[in-house]
Protein backbone atom coordinates (compact mmCIF):
# COMPACT_ATOMS: atom_id res chain seq x y z
CA UNK A 1 0.00 0.00 0.00
CA UNK A 2 2.69 2.39 0.95
CA UNK A 3 4.53 1.53 -2.55
CA UNK A 4 0.52 2.51 -4.28
CA UNK A 5 1.03 5.60 -2.16
CA UNK A 6 4.60 6.88 -3.34
CA UNK A 7 3.49 5.99 -7.38
CA UNK A 8 3.04 9.57 -8.95
CA UNK A 9 0.54 9.47 -10.65
CA UNK A 10 -2.85 11.00 -8.95
CA UNK A 11 -4.70 7.84 -10.61
CA UNK A 12 -3.02 5.93 -8.44
CA UNK A 13 -2.39 7.65 -5.55
CA UNK A 14 -6.58 7.26 -5.38
CA UNK A 15 -6.35 3.37 -5.25
CA UNK A 16 -4.80 3.61 -1.95
CA UNK A 17 -8.07 4.36 -0.09
CA UNK A 18 -10.13 1.71 -2.00
CA UNK A 19 -7.49 -0.51 -0.85
CA UNK A 20 -7.74 0.88 2.66
CA UNK A 21 -11.38 -0.26 2.01
CA UNK A 22 -11.02 -3.66 1.05
CA UNK A 23 -8.98 -4.29 3.97
CA UNK A 24 -9.96 -2.49 7.07
CA UNK A 25 -13.73 -1.04 7.96
CA UNK A 26 -14.29 2.56 7.43
CA UNK A 27 -16.49 5.32 8.42
CA UNK A 28 -19.27 6.40 6.62
CA UNK A 29 -21.92 9.51 7.37
CA UNK A 30 -25.03 7.97 7.37
CA UNK A 31 -24.50 4.92 9.25
CA UNK A 32 -25.23 6.15 12.50
CA UNK A 33 -21.65 5.41 13.59
CA UNK A 34 -21.47 2.11 12.23
CA UNK A 35 -18.06 1.49 9.99
CA UNK A 36 -18.52 -0.02 6.81
CA UNK A 37 -16.26 -1.80 4.19
CA UNK A 38 -13.48 -4.46 5.44
CA UNK A 39 -12.72 -7.86 3.85
CA UNK A 40 -15.34 -9.61 6.01
CA UNK A 41 -17.68 -7.48 4.33
CA UNK A 42 -15.38 -7.93 1.22
CA UNK A 43 -15.46 -11.85 1.20
CA UNK A 44 -18.43 -12.35 1.80
CA UNK A 45 -19.82 -10.06 -0.82
CA UNK A 46 -17.34 -11.66 -3.66
CA UNK A 47 -18.47 -15.22 -2.60
CA UNK A 48 -22.45 -14.31 -3.60
CA UNK A 49 -21.02 -13.02 -6.77
CA UNK A 50 -18.84 -16.28 -7.06
CA UNK A 51 -21.58 -18.35 -6.59
CA UNK A 52 -24.59 -16.21 -9.04
CA UNK A 53 -21.62 -16.26 -11.98
CA UNK A 54 -20.88 -19.91 -11.65
CA UNK A 55 -25.00 -20.65 -11.95
CA UNK A 56 -25.54 -18.54 -14.66
CA UNK A 57 -22.72 -19.79 -16.06
CA UNK A 58 -23.92 -23.37 -15.82
CA UNK A 59 -26.97 -22.29 -17.40
CA UNK A 60 -25.87 -20.54 -20.13
CA UNK A 61 -23.76 -23.84 -20.65
CA UNK A 62 -26.36 -26.36 -20.42
CA UNK A 63 -28.28 -24.15 -23.09
CA UNK A 64 -25.86 -22.85 -25.50
CA UNK A 65 -23.34 -26.22 -26.12
CA UNK A 66 -25.45 -28.47 -27.28
CA UNK A 67 -27.16 -25.98 -29.61
CA UNK A 68 -24.37 -25.19 -30.94
CA UNK A 69 -23.09 -28.69 -30.83
CA UNK A 70 -25.84 -29.82 -33.05
CA UNK A 71 -26.02 -27.33 -35.34
CA UNK A 72 -22.47 -27.30 -36.42
CA UNK A 73 -22.42 -30.60 -36.47
CA UNK A 74 -25.89 -30.60 -38.74
CA UNK A 75 -23.84 -27.65 -40.76
CA UNK A 76 -27.11 -25.88 -40.71
CA UNK A 77 -28.43 -22.72 -38.82
CA UNK A 78 -25.25 -20.32 -39.19
CA UNK A 79 -27.72 -17.33 -39.73
CA UNK A 80 -29.54 -18.31 -36.35
CA UNK A 81 -26.04 -19.24 -34.83
CA UNK A 82 -24.38 -15.95 -35.73
CA UNK A 83 -27.65 -13.55 -35.75
CA UNK A 84 -28.27 -15.11 -31.59
CA UNK A 85 -24.78 -14.38 -31.04
CA UNK A 86 -24.74 -10.59 -32.63
CA UNK A 87 -28.43 -9.97 -31.24
CA UNK A 88 -27.31 -11.14 -27.85
CA UNK A 89 -24.58 -8.77 -27.62
CA UNK A 90 -26.71 -5.80 -27.69
CA UNK A 91 -29.15 -6.39 -25.33
CA UNK A 92 -29.00 -3.83 -22.56
CA UNK A 93 -28.71 -5.92 -19.51
CA UNK A 94 -30.32 -3.32 -16.89
CA UNK A 95 -33.43 -3.41 -19.50
CA UNK A 96 -33.91 -7.07 -19.62
CA UNK A 97 -33.62 -7.53 -15.82
CA UNK A 98 -36.18 -4.75 -15.27
CA UNK A 99 -38.51 -6.73 -17.74
CA UNK A 100 -37.87 -10.14 -15.99
CA UNK A 101 -38.39 -8.40 -12.60
CA UNK A 102 -41.43 -6.89 -13.47
CA UNK A 103 -42.82 -10.29 -15.05
CA UNK A 104 -41.50 -12.98 -12.46
CA UNK A 105 -40.11 -10.86 -9.34
CA UNK A 106 -36.84 -10.55 -8.34
CA UNK A 107 -34.18 -13.08 -6.69
CA UNK A 108 -31.35 -15.36 -7.60
CA UNK A 109 -33.48 -17.33 -10.54
CA UNK A 110 -34.15 -13.64 -11.54
CA UNK A 111 -30.95 -13.15 -11.50
CA UNK A 112 -29.19 -15.99 -13.20
CA UNK A 113 -31.98 -15.87 -15.84
CA UNK A 114 -31.08 -12.63 -16.84
CA UNK A 115 -26.92 -13.22 -16.46
CA UNK A 116 -27.33 -16.40 -18.56
CA UNK A 117 -29.20 -14.73 -21.92
CA UNK A 118 -25.84 -12.49 -21.47
CA UNK A 119 -23.73 -15.63 -21.38
CA UNK A 120 -25.24 -17.52 -23.89
CA UNK A 121 -24.29 -15.63 -27.31
CA UNK A 122 -20.45 -15.94 -27.22
CA UNK A 123 -20.49 -19.83 -26.51
CA UNK A 124 -23.49 -20.85 -28.88
CA UNK A 125 -21.54 -18.86 -31.57
CA UNK A 126 -18.36 -20.20 -30.35
CA UNK A 127 -19.39 -23.97 -30.04
CA UNK A 128 -20.82 -23.98 -33.58
CA UNK A 129 -17.83 -22.13 -35.51
CA UNK A 130 -15.67 -24.95 -33.38
CA UNK A 131 -17.55 -27.68 -34.90
CA UNK A 132 -17.40 -25.84 -38.13
CA UNK A 133 -13.72 -25.50 -38.33
CA UNK A 134 -13.37 -29.43 -36.41
CA UNK A 135 -10.90 -30.82 -39.65
CA UNK A 136 -13.00 -32.01 -42.74
CA UNK A 137 -10.69 -35.05 -43.33
CA UNK A 138 -10.56 -36.77 -39.89
CA UNK A 139 -14.55 -36.07 -39.95
CA UNK A 140 -14.58 -37.88 -43.12
CA UNK A 141 -12.37 -40.59 -42.00
CA UNK A 142 -14.26 -41.07 -39.28
CA UNK A 143 -17.46 -41.78 -41.01
CA UNK A 144 -15.33 -44.09 -43.24
CA UNK A 145 -14.48 -46.59 -40.17
CA UNK A 146 -18.43 -46.58 -39.08
CA UNK A 147 -19.07 -44.44 -36.48
CA UNK A 148 -22.47 -43.08 -35.78
CA UNK A 149 -23.18 -39.50 -35.96
CA UNK A 150 -23.22 -39.08 -32.57
CA UNK A 151 -19.93 -41.14 -32.22
CA UNK A 152 -18.00 -38.34 -34.96
CA UNK A 153 -19.95 -35.64 -32.66
CA UNK A 154 -18.42 -37.22 -29.32
CA UNK A 155 -15.55 -38.28 -30.67
CA UNK A 156 -14.16 -36.23 -33.17
CA UNK A 157 -15.68 -33.03 -33.75
CA UNK A 158 -16.13 -31.97 -29.52
CA UNK A 159 -12.42 -33.01 -28.64
CA UNK A 160 -11.29 -30.90 -31.95
CA UNK A 161 -14.02 -27.61 -31.03
CA UNK A 162 -13.13 -27.68 -27.83
CA UNK A 163 -11.12 -24.58 -27.94
CA UNK A 164 -13.38 -22.96 -29.50
CA UNK A 165 -15.91 -23.69 -26.97
CA UNK A 166 -13.65 -22.65 -24.36
CA UNK A 167 -12.82 -19.33 -25.77
CA UNK A 168 -16.47 -18.79 -25.90
CA UNK A 169 -16.92 -19.59 -22.22
CA UNK A 170 -13.65 -17.60 -21.11
CA UNK A 171 -15.74 -14.32 -23.20
CA UNK A 172 -18.88 -15.23 -21.52
CA UNK A 173 -17.63 -15.60 -18.15
CA UNK A 174 -16.28 -12.29 -18.15
CA UNK A 175 -19.38 -10.71 -19.10
CA UNK A 176 -21.30 -12.55 -16.75
CA UNK A 177 -18.61 -11.77 -13.89
CA UNK A 178 -18.90 -8.15 -14.81
CA UNK A 179 -22.35 -7.67 -14.90
CA UNK A 180 -23.35 -9.71 -11.74
CA UNK A 181 -22.53 -6.53 -10.40
CA UNK A 182 -26.00 -5.32 -11.00
CA UNK A 183 -27.59 -7.97 -8.93
CA UNK A 184 -28.39 -5.77 -5.83
CA UNK A 185 -31.55 -4.68 -7.87
CA UNK A 186 -33.01 -7.51 -7.51
CA UNK A 187 -32.50 -8.93 -4.21
CA UNK A 188 -29.05 -10.14 -4.26
CA UNK A 189 -25.89 -8.50 -2.66
CA UNK A 190 -23.03 -8.89 -3.79
CA UNK A 191 -20.08 -6.50 -5.08
CA UNK A 192 -22.08 -4.34 -7.28
CA UNK A 193 -23.38 -3.41 -3.35
CA UNK A 194 -20.26 -1.24 -2.97
CA UNK A 195 -20.50 0.34 -6.56
CA UNK A 196 -24.33 1.63 -6.07
CA UNK A 197 -24.27 2.81 -2.40
CA UNK A 198 -22.01 5.49 -3.05
CA UNK A 199 -23.94 7.31 -0.01
CA UNK A 200 -23.13 4.56 2.12
CA UNK A 201 -19.57 3.57 0.89
CA UNK A 202 -18.15 6.48 -0.44
CA UNK A 203 -15.71 6.68 -3.82
CA UNK A 204 -13.37 4.96 -2.57
CA UNK A 205 -16.20 2.00 -1.66
CA UNK A 206 -17.29 2.36 -5.71
CA UNK A 207 -13.92 2.09 -6.68
CA UNK A 208 -12.91 -1.12 -4.18
CA UNK A 209 -15.76 -2.89 -5.76
CA UNK A 210 -14.71 -2.22 -9.61
CA UNK A 211 -11.26 -3.56 -8.06
CA UNK A 212 -12.84 -6.56 -6.14
CA UNK A 213 -14.95 -7.18 -9.60
CA UNK A 214 -12.08 -7.26 -12.29
CA UNK A 215 -10.12 -9.32 -9.71
CA UNK A 216 -12.67 -12.06 -9.81
CA UNK A 217 -13.18 -11.71 -13.67
CA UNK A 218 -9.36 -12.12 -13.36
CA UNK A 219 -9.40 -15.61 -11.44
CA UNK A 220 -12.16 -16.57 -14.07
CA UNK A 221 -9.73 -16.16 -16.77
CA UNK A 222 -6.81 -18.11 -15.41
CA UNK A 223 -9.00 -21.05 -14.13
CA UNK A 224 -10.46 -21.27 -17.39
CA UNK A 225 -7.46 -20.92 -19.33
CA UNK A 226 -6.30 -23.86 -16.64
CA UNK A 227 -9.35 -25.72 -17.60
CA UNK A 228 -8.33 -25.78 -21.18
CA UNK A 229 -5.52 -26.98 -21.09
CA UNK A 230 -6.67 -29.81 -19.01
CA UNK A 231 -10.05 -30.05 -21.59
CA UNK A 232 -7.68 -30.20 -25.19
CA UNK A 233 -6.99 -33.53 -26.37
CA UNK A 234 -3.11 -34.43 -26.49
CA UNK A 235 -3.03 -34.52 -30.03
CA UNK A 236 -4.33 -31.05 -30.49
CA UNK A 237 -1.82 -29.81 -27.74
CA UNK A 238 0.90 -31.42 -30.10
CA UNK A 239 -0.55 -29.76 -33.03
CA UNK A 240 -0.46 -26.55 -31.96
CA UNK A 241 2.94 -26.79 -30.85
CA UNK B 1 -15.02 -13.83 -37.45
CA UNK B 2 -14.22 -16.17 -39.32
CA UNK B 3 -17.09 -16.16 -42.27
CA UNK B 4 -15.56 -14.64 -45.26
CA UNK B 5 -16.99 -17.01 -47.31
CA UNK B 6 -20.19 -15.44 -47.28
CA UNK B 7 -22.10 -13.65 -49.72
CA UNK B 8 -21.93 -10.03 -48.83
CA UNK B 9 -26.08 -9.58 -48.90
CA UNK B 10 -26.38 -12.66 -46.69
CA UNK B 11 -24.17 -10.66 -44.11
CA UNK B 12 -25.89 -7.84 -44.99
CA UNK B 13 -29.04 -8.95 -44.46
CA UNK B 14 -27.81 -10.30 -41.18
CA UNK B 15 -26.65 -7.73 -39.84
CA UNK B 16 -29.98 -5.60 -40.30
CA UNK B 17 -31.80 -8.67 -38.98
CA UNK B 18 -29.76 -8.67 -35.90
CA UNK B 19 -29.95 -4.31 -35.31
CA UNK B 20 -33.99 -4.88 -36.10
CA UNK B 21 -33.60 -7.47 -32.83
CA UNK B 22 -31.63 -5.33 -30.71
CA UNK B 23 -33.73 -2.01 -31.36
CA UNK B 24 -36.73 -4.00 -30.55
CA UNK B 25 -35.62 -5.11 -27.29
CA UNK B 26 -34.04 -1.70 -26.20
CA UNK B 27 -38.07 -0.56 -27.40
CA UNK B 28 -39.54 -3.22 -25.37
CA UNK B 29 -37.29 -2.73 -22.07
CA UNK B 30 -37.33 0.85 -22.18
CA UNK B 31 -40.53 0.53 -20.42
CA UNK B 32 -39.80 -1.93 -17.37
CA UNK B 33 -36.29 0.12 -17.06
CA UNK B 34 -35.15 2.19 -14.04
CA UNK B 35 -34.48 5.29 -15.19
CA UNK B 36 -36.45 7.44 -17.52
CA UNK B 37 -33.87 10.64 -17.76
CA UNK B 38 -33.99 12.93 -20.30
CA UNK B 39 -32.59 16.18 -21.49
CA UNK B 40 -34.83 18.61 -22.72
CA UNK B 41 -33.26 21.88 -24.45
CA UNK B 42 -35.23 25.11 -24.37
CA UNK B 43 -35.98 25.39 -27.44
CA UNK B 44 -39.66 25.86 -27.31
CA UNK B 45 -42.06 27.17 -24.18
CA UNK B 46 -43.02 24.02 -22.49
CA UNK B 47 -46.87 25.04 -22.78
CA UNK B 48 -46.97 24.12 -26.40
CA UNK B 49 -46.53 20.45 -25.75
CA UNK B 50 -48.92 20.07 -22.99
CA UNK B 51 -51.24 17.01 -23.09
CA UNK B 52 -54.52 17.97 -22.12
CA UNK B 53 -56.19 14.04 -22.33
CA UNK B 54 -57.74 14.77 -18.61
CA UNK B 55 -59.30 17.96 -18.52
CA UNK B 56 -61.52 16.76 -15.53
CA UNK B 57 -58.37 15.62 -13.64
CA UNK B 58 -56.48 18.91 -14.19
CA UNK B 59 -59.31 20.65 -13.15
CA UNK B 60 -59.23 19.30 -9.93
CA UNK B 61 -55.52 20.27 -9.33
CA UNK B 62 -56.10 23.51 -10.25
CA UNK B 63 -58.42 24.45 -7.89
CA UNK B 64 -55.98 22.83 -5.08
CA UNK B 65 -53.17 24.10 -6.00
CA UNK B 66 -55.30 27.43 -7.72
CA UNK B 67 -55.13 29.57 -4.72
CA UNK B 68 -51.45 30.96 -4.64
CA UNK B 69 -50.31 30.27 -8.25
CA UNK B 70 -49.02 33.54 -9.38
CA UNK B 71 -48.55 33.86 -13.39
CA UNK B 72 -45.52 33.42 -14.59
CA UNK B 73 -44.21 35.99 -17.07
CA UNK B 74 -40.82 35.97 -19.43
CA UNK B 75 -38.39 38.88 -18.68
CA UNK B 76 -36.40 39.46 -21.59
CA UNK B 77 -33.40 40.24 -19.26
CA UNK B 78 -33.33 36.43 -18.72
CA UNK B 79 -32.39 35.19 -22.08
CA UNK B 80 -28.60 36.11 -21.23
CA UNK B 81 -28.77 33.28 -18.54
CA UNK B 82 -28.40 29.25 -18.94
CA UNK B 83 -29.11 27.23 -16.31
CA UNK B 84 -28.99 23.19 -16.27
CA UNK B 85 -31.56 21.95 -13.35
CA UNK B 86 -30.11 18.73 -12.26
CA UNK B 87 -32.50 16.15 -10.08
CA UNK B 88 -31.84 12.56 -8.83
CA UNK B 89 -33.09 9.79 -11.25
CA UNK B 90 -36.38 8.83 -9.62
CA UNK B 91 -39.83 9.91 -10.62
CA UNK B 92 -40.88 12.09 -7.89
CA UNK B 93 -37.38 13.67 -8.62
CA UNK B 94 -37.28 13.93 -12.27
CA UNK B 95 -40.93 15.60 -12.14
CA UNK B 96 -39.76 18.37 -9.98
CA UNK B 97 -36.44 19.03 -12.12
CA UNK B 98 -38.70 19.52 -14.70
CA UNK B 99 -41.35 21.49 -13.27
CA UNK B 100 -38.28 23.93 -12.17
CA UNK B 101 -36.82 23.88 -15.56
CA UNK B 102 -39.99 24.67 -17.04
CA UNK B 103 -40.97 27.47 -14.63
CA UNK B 104 -37.71 28.93 -15.82
CA UNK B 105 -37.94 28.56 -19.45
CA UNK B 106 -41.53 30.18 -18.67
CA UNK B 107 -39.72 33.23 -16.75
CA UNK B 108 -37.33 33.63 -19.96
CA UNK B 109 -34.45 31.96 -18.81
CA UNK B 110 -32.20 29.32 -21.08
CA UNK B 111 -32.77 26.21 -18.87
CA UNK B 112 -32.29 22.77 -19.47
CA UNK B 113 -32.46 19.61 -17.75
CA UNK B 114 -30.45 17.09 -16.43
CA UNK B 115 -32.50 14.45 -14.54
CA UNK B 116 -30.05 11.43 -14.79
CA UNK B 117 -28.11 11.86 -11.14
CA UNK B 118 -27.57 8.76 -9.23
CA UNK B 119 -27.41 9.92 -6.13
CA UNK B 120 -27.06 12.46 -3.46
CA UNK B 121 -23.62 12.77 -3.45
CA UNK B 122 -23.10 12.40 -7.19
CA UNK B 123 -26.20 15.32 -7.48
CA UNK B 124 -23.78 17.55 -4.95
CA UNK B 125 -20.58 16.34 -6.54
CA UNK B 126 -21.74 17.59 -9.54
CA UNK B 127 -23.56 21.33 -8.05
CA UNK B 128 -20.27 21.67 -6.89
CA UNK B 129 -18.35 21.41 -10.17
CA UNK B 130 -20.80 23.70 -11.40
CA UNK B 131 -22.32 21.33 -13.96
CA UNK B 132 -25.40 21.87 -12.66
CA UNK B 133 -27.03 25.51 -11.21
CA UNK B 134 -29.11 23.76 -9.17
CA UNK B 135 -30.97 20.65 -7.93
CA UNK B 136 -34.30 19.97 -5.68
CA UNK B 137 -33.21 17.69 -2.28
CA UNK B 138 -34.91 16.48 0.52
CA UNK B 139 -33.91 18.62 3.82
CA UNK B 140 -34.02 15.77 5.87
CA UNK B 141 -31.45 13.54 3.51
CA UNK B 142 -29.29 17.02 3.23
CA UNK B 143 -28.83 17.13 7.12
CA UNK B 144 -28.64 12.91 7.50
CA UNK B 145 -26.66 12.09 4.51
CA UNK B 146 -24.53 15.25 3.57
CA UNK B 147 -24.23 17.29 7.31
CA UNK B 148 -23.70 13.81 9.62
CA UNK B 149 -27.23 14.80 11.35
CA UNK B 150 -28.63 11.38 13.04
CA UNK B 151 -32.73 10.77 11.93
CA UNK B 152 -33.79 12.06 15.31
CA UNK B 153 -31.89 15.58 15.30
CA UNK B 154 -33.56 16.22 12.17
CA UNK B 155 -36.65 19.05 13.11
CA UNK B 156 -39.50 17.95 12.33
CA UNK B 157 -40.88 21.58 11.71
CA UNK B 158 -40.02 22.36 7.80
CA UNK B 159 -38.69 25.72 8.52
CA UNK B 160 -36.51 24.96 11.26
CA UNK B 161 -34.85 21.92 8.94
CA UNK B 162 -34.20 24.51 5.95
CA UNK B 163 -32.76 26.87 8.12
CA UNK B 164 -30.72 24.00 9.54
CA UNK B 165 -29.18 22.70 5.86
CA UNK B 166 -29.31 26.10 4.61
CA UNK B 167 -26.60 27.34 7.10
CA UNK B 168 -24.61 24.04 6.42
CA UNK B 169 -24.92 24.56 2.59
CA UNK B 170 -23.61 28.62 2.96
CA UNK B 171 -20.02 27.42 4.64
CA UNK B 172 -20.00 25.16 1.08
CA UNK B 173 -20.84 28.43 -1.05
CA UNK B 174 -24.38 26.87 -1.77
CA UNK B 175 -27.75 28.32 -0.86
CA UNK B 176 -31.12 26.40 -0.07
CA UNK B 177 -34.52 28.30 -1.17
CA UNK B 178 -37.27 28.00 0.88
CA UNK B 179 -38.90 24.65 1.12
CA UNK B 180 -42.28 23.16 -0.60
CA UNK B 181 -45.43 22.70 0.87
CA UNK B 182 -45.07 18.67 1.01
CA UNK B 183 -42.60 16.83 2.49
CA UNK B 184 -41.52 12.59 1.46
CA UNK B 185 -40.22 10.45 4.24
CA UNK B 186 -39.32 6.81 3.86
CA UNK B 187 -41.73 4.29 5.35
CA UNK B 188 -41.85 0.66 6.50
CA UNK B 189 -45.01 -0.71 3.89
CA UNK B 190 -46.62 -4.03 3.68
CA UNK B 191 -49.47 -5.32 2.25
CA UNK B 192 -53.16 -4.65 4.38
CA UNK B 193 -53.72 -8.60 4.66
CA UNK B 194 -50.37 -9.14 5.88
CA UNK B 195 -51.14 -6.38 8.21
CA UNK B 196 -54.14 -7.66 9.80
CA UNK B 197 -52.97 -10.93 10.33
CA UNK B 198 -50.10 -9.97 12.47
CA UNK B 199 -51.96 -6.95 13.72
CA UNK B 200 -49.56 -4.25 13.20
CA UNK B 201 -49.95 -0.56 12.81
CA UNK B 202 -47.09 1.00 14.07
CA UNK B 203 -43.54 -0.06 13.33
CA UNK B 204 -43.21 -1.22 17.29
CA UNK B 205 -45.61 -3.78 16.67
CA UNK B 206 -43.29 -5.41 14.65
CA UNK B 207 -41.78 -6.46 17.51
CA UNK B 208 -41.43 -9.98 17.79
CA UNK B 209 -42.52 -10.44 14.26
CA UNK B 210 -40.18 -9.17 12.46
CA UNK B 211 -37.99 -12.16 12.95
CA UNK B 212 -40.75 -14.12 10.58
CA UNK B 213 -40.41 -11.59 7.83
CA UNK B 214 -38.51 -9.92 4.92
CA UNK B 215 -37.64 -6.52 4.68
CA UNK B 216 -36.82 -4.71 1.18
CA UNK B 217 -35.50 -1.72 0.64
CA UNK B 218 -33.00 -0.25 -1.62
CA UNK B 219 -29.01 -1.26 -1.91
CA UNK B 220 -28.13 1.44 0.66
CA UNK B 221 -30.86 0.80 3.14
CA UNK B 222 -28.94 -1.99 4.78
CA UNK B 223 -26.57 -0.18 5.92
CA UNK B 224 -28.30 3.81 6.51
CA UNK B 225 -28.97 4.77 9.77
CA UNK B 226 -32.55 6.29 8.20
CA UNK B 227 -33.26 3.01 7.49
CA UNK B 228 -32.13 -0.79 7.95
CA UNK B 229 -29.35 -0.09 10.71
CA UNK B 230 -32.15 2.97 12.26
CA UNK B 231 -34.77 -0.18 12.70
CA UNK B 232 -32.43 -2.68 14.05
CA UNK B 233 -30.37 0.46 16.41
CA UNK B 234 -33.64 2.34 17.93
CA UNK B 235 -36.13 -0.04 17.40
CA UNK B 236 -34.20 -2.93 18.03
CA UNK B 237 -36.09 -5.19 15.44
CA UNK B 238 -33.85 -8.04 13.41
CA UNK B 239 -35.97 -9.38 10.47
CA UNK B 240 -35.28 -12.46 9.04
CA UNK B 241 -33.45 -11.39 5.78
CA UNK B 242 -33.12 -8.21 4.12
CA UNK B 243 -32.86 -7.95 0.76
CA UNK B 244 -31.43 -5.14 -1.55
CA UNK B 245 -33.60 -4.09 -4.63
CA UNK B 246 -34.04 -1.61 -7.07
CA UNK B 247 -36.32 1.58 -6.13
CA UNK B 248 -38.83 1.11 -9.31
CA UNK B 249 -39.63 -2.26 -7.89
CA UNK B 250 -40.35 -1.29 -4.41
CA UNK B 251 -43.98 -2.67 -5.06
CA UNK B 252 -43.48 -5.01 -6.97
CA UNK B 253 -41.88 -7.33 -4.43
CA UNK B 254 -44.71 -6.87 -1.92
CA UNK B 255 -47.57 -7.81 -5.17
CA UNK B 256 -45.18 -11.13 -5.92
CA UNK B 257 -45.33 -12.41 -2.33
CA UNK B 258 -41.34 -11.97 -1.93
CA UNK B 259 -40.88 -8.99 0.31
CA UNK B 260 -43.06 -9.15 3.64
CA UNK B 261 -42.48 -5.76 4.10
CA UNK B 262 -40.74 -3.07 1.79
CA UNK B 263 -39.64 0.86 2.02
CA UNK B 264 -41.65 3.03 0.63
CA UNK B 265 -42.16 6.45 -0.17
CA UNK B 266 -44.86 8.30 1.72
CA UNK B 267 -45.78 10.65 -1.77
CA UNK B 268 -46.21 6.98 -3.48
CA UNK B 269 -49.14 7.21 -5.31
CA UNK B 270 -50.00 3.76 -5.15
CA UNK B 271 -50.99 4.32 -1.55
CA UNK B 272 -53.69 6.88 -2.16
CA UNK B 273 -54.68 4.91 -5.06
CA UNK B 274 -54.36 1.33 -3.94
CA UNK B 275 -55.26 2.31 -0.13
CA UNK B 276 -56.97 -1.40 0.18
CA UNK B 277 -53.80 -2.73 -1.10
CA UNK B 278 -51.10 -1.44 0.57
CA UNK B 279 -50.59 0.29 3.87
CA UNK B 280 -47.83 1.65 5.50
CA UNK B 281 -46.93 1.20 9.31
CA UNK B 282 -46.56 4.31 11.78
CA UNK B 283 -43.24 5.33 12.58
CA UNK B 284 -43.40 6.02 15.92
CA UNK B 285 -39.72 6.70 16.80
CA UNK B 286 -38.87 8.93 14.09
CA UNK B 287 -36.62 6.77 12.01
CA UNK B 288 -37.48 8.11 8.68
CA UNK B 289 -37.37 11.62 9.19
CA UNK B 290 -39.51 13.67 6.37
CA UNK B 291 -37.97 15.98 4.69
CA UNK B 292 -39.65 18.70 2.49
CA UNK B 293 -38.08 19.79 -0.62
CA UNK B 294 -35.32 22.40 -0.72
CA UNK B 295 -34.01 23.85 -3.82
CA UNK B 296 -30.04 23.75 -3.49
CA UNK B 297 -28.18 26.05 -5.87
CA UNK B 298 -24.55 27.78 -6.15
CA UNK B 299 -24.75 31.52 -4.61
CA UNK B 300 -22.61 32.04 -7.73
CA UNK B 301 -25.53 31.05 -9.92
CA UNK B 302 -27.90 32.58 -7.25
CA UNK B 303 -25.99 36.12 -7.68
CA UNK B 304 -25.41 36.12 -11.67
CA UNK B 305 -29.27 34.84 -12.46
CA UNK B 306 -30.68 37.97 -11.04
CA UNK B 307 -34.28 38.09 -8.76
CA UNK B 308 -36.17 36.08 -10.95
CA UNK B 309 -34.48 32.98 -10.00
CA UNK B 310 -35.43 32.28 -6.61
CA UNK B 311 -38.88 34.44 -7.23
CA UNK B 312 -39.51 31.81 -9.99
CA UNK B 313 -38.40 28.77 -8.05
CA UNK B 314 -40.43 29.37 -4.23
CA UNK B 315 -43.25 30.67 -6.69
CA UNK B 316 -44.23 27.35 -8.73
CA UNK B 317 -43.36 24.97 -5.76
CA UNK B 318 -46.40 26.88 -3.80
CA UNK B 319 -49.20 24.33 -5.44
CA UNK B 320 -46.99 21.33 -4.53
CA UNK B 321 -48.81 19.71 -1.31
CA UNK B 322 -48.66 16.52 -0.96
CA UNK B 323 -51.91 15.35 -2.93
CA UNK B 324 -50.61 16.93 -6.04
CA UNK B 325 -46.79 15.18 -5.49
CA UNK B 326 -48.68 12.34 -5.47
CA UNK B 327 -50.99 12.85 -8.21
CA UNK B 328 -47.99 14.41 -10.09
CA UNK B 329 -46.29 10.80 -9.32
CA UNK B 330 -49.25 8.52 -10.59
CA UNK B 331 -49.04 9.97 -13.87
CA UNK B 332 -45.50 9.31 -14.24
CA UNK B 333 -45.54 5.30 -11.79
CA UNK B 334 -49.23 4.22 -12.75
CA UNK B 335 -50.14 6.14 -16.31
CA UNK B 336 -46.30 5.80 -17.49
CA UNK B 337 -46.64 9.76 -18.51
CA UNK B 338 -43.36 11.09 -19.31
CA UNK B 339 -41.74 13.71 -15.71
CA UNK B 340 -41.76 16.71 -18.45
CA UNK B 341 -45.40 15.92 -19.69
CA UNK B 342 -46.62 15.49 -15.70
CA UNK B 343 -44.68 18.91 -14.99
CA UNK B 344 -46.10 20.50 -18.02
CA UNK B 345 -49.62 19.57 -17.22
CA UNK B 346 -49.03 21.22 -13.70
CA UNK B 347 -48.23 24.16 -14.57
CA UNK B 348 -50.73 24.53 -16.64
CA UNK B 349 -53.41 23.13 -14.34
CA UNK B 350 -52.28 25.84 -11.06
CA UNK B 351 -52.19 28.69 -13.79
CA UNK B 352 -48.24 29.38 -14.01
CA UNK B 353 -48.08 29.07 -17.33
CA UNK B 354 -51.05 29.98 -20.01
Amino acid sequence: MNLLAALPHPVFAGFTGAFEFIFSKQESSVTGGKKVGGFEQVLELAWTQIYVSLLALALALVIAVPIGLYFGHRGAGELLAVGIGNAGRAVPELALIALIAAIIGVGIPVLTLALAVLGIPPILTNTFVGVRQADRSAVTAARGVGMTEFEILRKVELPMAVPGIMTGVRGSTVNIVATATIAPLVGVATLGEFILGENVYGTNGVLAGAICTAILALLFEFALAGLQRQLTSKGLRLQAQ
Amino acid sequence: MRFNHYKPLMALAMLIAALALAVGISACGGGGSTTTAESTEAESPATEETNTEEPAEEGEEGEEAGGEAEAITANPENAKVSLTIGSKNFPEQEILGEIYTQALQAAGYKAKSDLSLGSETVALKTLKAGQISGYPEYASTALTSFFKFEPEEVPADATEAWEKANAEFEKEGLVAFEPTPFASANAVGLLKTTAEKYNLKTVSDLKGVSEKLTLYGSPECRQRIDCLAGLEKLYGLKFKEFKPVDISLRYTVLEKGQADLSILFTTDPQLAAESEKFVILEDDKKVFPAGNVIFVTSKKVAESAGPDYEKTILNVQQGLTLEVMQELDARVELEKQTPKEAAAAYLEAAGYVE
